[in-house]
């Protein structure tokens, strides 16, 4: 090697990720070179320098809790973890119709909710961590290829700018453990989240309203696809927008 | 009733993943450069990780984390501020000089943190990132390779051209 080509290899060498021919090679060079021994001791010093003051930064103790939390609350929404040696224990004709009947009207009412929340949840969390788009455009004619390859469905996608709904963008998101796709509308400074998802069931239904915390929530199904929308806007106005898109 | 009080699966994310937090926040506070922004990134990237935790096979979740929190700090960078993401930019601004022969005697006498954290501050996010990763995180450059998404002769490049303009900052700070 020469001269240049050591410089080059200072840095590795001073990080210690060099093999030993190469260390071997370069340690000679070093005792016959006065410009390269000067770069090798500044990155040493440097890297010195950067030990002593330990400018790391620690994760502080809110961040810690928050997240713990959200992850519970994940978790808790996401996963149903029934224990089947339980079902197997019930044995009797009885206990186990009872079950049944229950775990059903249970899990189609928790179900229900958790799907509310993490709606909610994915609202609040695009436009909490600005991450409201993967593809920011009007133009539903780039929107609706973008989701090609990514989702397994083609989602409708218009445009509303007309109405007074224009079309902001669209991103991947996650909703009821499958991907989904969320296209996002603007509506003065309101934004309007649309969850869109293949339909469990066949049947159609008409948009059915309610509100959590503050956000007023539709949800219908229609063609065999599943829509959720979401906004702070009010409630005559989102209606208004639901019809445009239920149409 | 019906369900474990524990996932099992939130259990070992909790296990596996967030021994790392502090790195992981380590990483966002110089990529973002402000402790809310930081905190919403590791918030997020944590919620990510754990809905693509099914997808983890590796051995090294520390590289598996810390690849998810710099992409959702650079997601939100290349959003907000795009001007910060363009390296080119700052090599004009620095590029071409060396630091001064007594750069090295210069750093001998101890900086303090809030300075050393500054003059990191102050280089484009692809070279924070790989001081960071290097310096305060001690990873590896396969690993830094791996969290970036760039090969290790990259790595190598950013690390040599980092270190120069941190020489360079922390000089004339003096």
């Amino acid at each position: 090697m020469n001269h240049h080509e050591i410089r080059e290899l200072l840095h590795a060498y001073a990080d210690d990720e060099l093999d030993l021919v190469n260390v071997r090679e370069i340690e000679q060079h070093l005792r016959a070179c006065d410009e390269c021994r000067r770069i090798e001791e500044q990155i040493r010093a440097l890297r010195h320098a950067l030990n002593n003051d330990a400018p790391a930064y620690r994760a502080p103790a809110r961040l810690r809790r928050n997240i713990r939390a959200a992850l519970r609350r994940e978790a808790k929404a996401t996963e149903r973890n029934f224990s089947p040696w339980f079902v197997f224990a019930t044995g009797a004709a009885f206990a186990l119709i009872l079950f049944v009947f229950v775990f059903f009207q249970t899990n189609r009412a928790s179900r229900g909710n958790a799907i509310v929340d993490q709606v909610v949840d994915n609202h609040v969390r695009s436009l909490l961590a600005t991450h409201l788009v993967d593809v920011a455009s009007s133009d539903q004619h780039t929107v609706k290829p973008w989701f090609d390859g990514k989702v397994d469905f083609a989602p409708d996608v218009h445009d509303f700018a007309m109405s007074g709904f224009p079309l902001f963008g669209g991103r991947l998101d996650y909703l009821d453990g499958r991907t989904v796709v969320a296209l996002v509308y603007q509506r003065n400074k309101h934004p309007i989240n649309v969850f869109i998802m293949p339909a469990t069931g066949s049947s159609d239904s008409s948009p059915a309203l309610s509100n959590r915390r503050g956000y007023n929530l539709f949800h219908w199904t229609r063609r065999g696809m599943e829509y959720w929308a979401i906004s702070n806007l009010n409630e005559a106005e989102l209606r208004q927008f639901i019809a445009l898109l239920a149409r | 009733m019906f369900r474990l009080t524990e996932s099992p699966r939130l259990s070992e994310f909790e296990r596996k993943v967030l021994p790392h937090l502090d790195a992981a926040y380590n990483l966002a506070r110089f990529l973002m450069r402000n402790e809310q922004d930081a905190e919403d990134v590791v918030q997020e990237a944590a919620l990510r990780a754990f809905r693509f935790f099914d997808d983890f096979r590796g051995e090294n979740s520390r590289a598996w984390f810390l690849r998810i929190v710099r992409n959702t700090s650079f997601t939100v960078l290349k959003k907000n501020r795009p001007d910060e993401t363009n390296i080119a930019f700052d090599e004009e601004l620095h590029g071409g000089q060396t630091p001064p022969m007594d750069a090295g005697v210069a750093l001998d006498r101890a900086q303090d943190r809030q300075s050393v954290r500054a003059a990191i501050e102050q280089l484009p996010p692809e070279f924070r990132e790989a001081i960071t990763l290097r310096e305060l995180e001690e990873a590896s450059y396969k690993e830094i390779a791996d969290i970036a998404g760039v090969p290790i002769g990259t790595v190598m490049s950013r690390l040599a051209r980092a270190r120069r303009q941190l020489q360079l900052i922390l000089s004339q700070t003096k």
